[in-house]
């Protein structure tokens, strides 16, 4: 920290000066110029929230993706399938026991045990062969949706939280000072983002701690760096790939639950899913926890402050923000040269 | 040796060839089967084989002979399917197709295959039958601008809302669709003071939740599919309470059959469209009683979609005209489309009859979501309008000079 500071002493002063200016929008009661700017404050806020949240969302999908692609260089094109039916089981659990908590864990074991499946009996089959393995993928993801087709129809699932979750709750947000009293008026916000959200950065900062702090981190890492070599010294690497494999695919399925749950489960989902984290990796950096963080919050904020402030152009926003990164900074603003 | 056995069995498939042509009519059908509106192209084939049901697969003699070929709703799958069915399998008419730009697509294909007929499946776009119409190509639905007829005059003077902000998909069928609305809204003297177009497929509607003003009396939405029950999820977790108006696809069998609570938000939407779920005319009775027996109740929804009945009315209009010309089509479709041209049909959802340009003058209903004792939702009928002419009751140089749907058409701030 110290040392960028010293080493950039401009651009340190620039990242300082709009930082402070975002706070200060977030927590100021917005003076009339800048709402004939940019209109009112409320809209602002809820942007920004609802892109922090969704940027959530987006890290859940995205995290195991960038996980087993960091492990095994297997580009998992059948993430979005893995997500898709998470969505199901999810619907199904929550609906037949009524514990809309209960179809997290289920989701997590039971997408968790496809990839355990996958792992062992297609990937294992043709480790090494990076093309084949993509390629395969591929032809899992089409046969998945077709048989989710089959089995669910092609209905709009939504999941229903429990009742506590459901309405907004008042923030201590400011968007704005009432014209007769002068009382200040508070954001309201759906809660069940704000605890999905939660639960989202409580994940990520567990996936950092397990990755950083624990001896399967270690061997993860270590396995990220050089395979072989780790297999060389010992390490039972084929349970390290189905761990990871099976954790990866598990927290697809957990996104499932969470994405029924403030969006839609349809057939269809599963490519715009696996278009979003193919975003969210390219943009953080393959093969990075943390550049899968930046990545989501990144590409969930731009899609939510341009839905609002430039609808027309806001699909195509992300995919600018994509060429950008592309163009300067090829591995992602978090990968590793080379 | 080869070669004469060659010859022969080419003789036998050409004789069994005209053979065919001689006492059965092939009819091609095009239908999205594929893709984002898989379901929807399902019920309307549903509603294409209920027609066919009850005619015993027979018109004029003749038996009907159905090939049916999928398409993804996107203008070039629907061109490629109709010159499969045409050029290649040799049909003698084609029904469909389903989405509106495949529509436009089909109007031009037409143009360059005069001696076959085609008869819209159910596609809604204004400019089909509206700007340089084929004389080969029939629609018996009325456009997206028609079904939303009657909306706006019923919101302002039965519900009293004078102010609307709107909030629809920014694509061509949206744009129409609103038209409708907007036309007899502005007319009665309310004002539509925001306007947000968002894109196709838009799946968080957060921000856009937060954006709508909260001094107006009803939101209009003029979404469909995954994007409506998208919307009204994040609605309701958001708390909004507004009144709301919804689109001819708001409402419609795909939203009010999705699984979840986020549909029980449309419950008292006020809407339009061609057919209303619960309406009480005995021919309307029928419909749904021969369409709920043709199919098992997991196979079909709980009462035939609007594309059902597209395709059914589509379908029986060509089966009473095969009988009239006595499956004779041998004039170049003459005797046919004559009689297509001057059918008053009596169809389920009240009498459709064509104008000039082979576009149909026909019923809209303003409907009410309900919630059934069943627990599930349908529309109610709470107005009917007959007679409505594609340019809405306007003179036609009048209509002609508002131009073409798009977003800021109509405007009444």
């Amino acid at each position: 920290m110290r040392s960028f500071i010293d080493r950039r002493p401009v651009w340190s002063l620039i990242i300082f000066c709009g930082v402070a200016f975002l706070l200060w929008m977030i927590f100021s009661v917005w003076p009339a110029w800048l709402i004939d700017l940019i209109g009112r404050k409320k809209v602002f806020l809820n942007a920004v929230f609802n892109g922090v949240t969704l940027g959530g969302l987006y890290f859940l999908v995205a995290s195991g993706f960038t996980l087993i692609f960091g492990l095994m260089r297997n580009v998992n094109l059948a993430h979005g399938s893995l997500y898709l039916l998470g969505g199901y089981v999810g619907y199904w659990v929550a609906s037949t026991t009524g514990f809309w908590l209960l179809a997290f864990p289920v989701a997590f074991i039971v997408v968790g045990a496809v990839g355990v499946f996958l792992q062992i009996f297609v990937f294992r089959r043709m480790e090494g062969d990076d093309l084949r393995q993509t390629l395969v993928t591929i032809g899992i993801s089409i046969i998945m949706a077709d048989l989710m087709l089959w089995a669910f129809g092609g209905d709009f699932y939504n999941i229903n939280p429990p009742s506590w979750l459901g309405g907004p709750v008042e923030t201590f947000f400011v968007t704005g000072v009432k014209r007769s009293s002068g009382d200040l008026i508070f954001m309201k916000y759906p809660i069940v983002r704000l605890v999905i959200f939660a639960a989202a950065v409580v994940i990520g900062v567990g996936m950092w701690l397990l990755l950083n702090r624990t001896q399967i981190g270690m061997l993860i890492r270590a396995g990220v760096d050089d395979r072989d070599m780790l297999a060389a010294t010992g390490a039972r690497i084929q349970l390290v790939f189905v761990g990871v494999f099976a954790f990866g695919a598990g927290l697809a399925g957990l996104a499932g639950v969470v994405g029924g749950t403030f969006q839609t489960i349809a057939p269809g989902e599963d490519i715009r899913f696996l278009l979003a984290s193919l975003v969210v990796v390219i943009v953080g950096g393959m093969g990075s926890i943390t550049g899968a963080a930046i990545g989501a919050l990144i590409i969930g904020l731009a899609e939510q402050i341009g839905s609002v402030y430039f609808p027309t152009y806001a699909v195509v926003l992300t995919f600018l923000i994509m060429v950008v990164v592309l163009a300067f900074r090829p591995q992602g603003l978090m990968g590793r040269g080379g | 040796m080869r070669r004469y056995l060659l010859a022969t069995v080419s003789l036998a498939a050409m004789m069994s060839a005209t053979a065919a042509q001689a006492d059965s009519i092939k009819v091609g059908v095009l239908a999205t089967l594929e893709g984002t509106y898989t379901v929807l192209g399902e019920d309307g084939v549903r509603g294409l084989k209920t027609a066919l049901g009850e005619a015993g697969n027979k018109a004029g003699g003749k038996d009907i002979e159905v090939i049916i070929q999928s398409t993804d709703a996107s203008p070039d799958s629907a061109v490629r399917g109709a010159r499969k069915l045409v050029e290649q399998d040799k049909v003698d008419f084609v029904i469909g197709p389903l989405s509106g730009s495949e529509g436009i697509a089909l109007r031009d294909y037409a143009k360059t295959q005069p001696q076959t007929t085609i008869i819209n499946g159910i596609s809604g776009a204004q400019e089909t039958t509206f700007v340089d119409p084929a004389p080969n190509f029939f629609r018996f639905n009325m456009d997206g601008a028609q079904w939303g007829a009657g909306l706006g005059e019923y919101v302002f003077n039965e519900k009293g809302w004078k102010t609307v902000a709107t909030v629809a998909e920014d694509y061509s069928f949206a744009y129409t669709n609103f038209l409708g609305f907007a036309h007899g809204y502005c007319k009665s003297g309310g004002k539509i003071v925001e306007r947000q177009w968002v894109p196709l497929g838009t799946k968080d509607f957060g921000s856009i939740i937060a954006a709508l003003p909260d001094d107006v009396d009803a939101i209009y939405l003029g979404l469909g599919g995954g994007d409506a029950v998208n919307f009204l999820n994040q609605y309701q977790q958001a708390g909004g309470d507004a009144n709301l108006i919804g689109g001819t696809i708001m409402v419609d069998g795909t939203v009010l059959s999705s699984k979840g609570e986020a549909k029980k938000a449309l419950v008292g939407t006020p809407s339009s469209g061609p057919q209303a779920d619960t309406w009480d005319d005995p021919n309307w009775q029928k419909f749904v009683k021969s369409y709920q027996d043709a199919f098992p109740p997991e196979k079909r929804f709980p009462s035939p979609s609007l594309l059902a009945t597209g395709y059914y009315n589509a379908t029986s209009a060509a089966l009473q005209c095969l009988g009239k010309v006595n499956g004779d089509l041998s004039d170049g479709h003459e005797g046919f489309r004559g009689c297509l041209a001057s059918l008053e049909l009596n169809a389920p959802n009240g009498t459709i009859k064509l104008d000039g340009n082979r576009q149909a003058i026909g019923t809209n209903f303003v409907t009410e979501v309900v919630e059934q004792d069943d627990g599930t939702l349908a529309n109610k009928m709470v107005a009917k309008i007959e007679g409505v002419t594609q340019t809405l009751g306007d003179d036609e140089g009048e209509f002609r000079k508002l131009g073409l749907p798009s977003r800021d058409i109509l405007k009444c701030d």
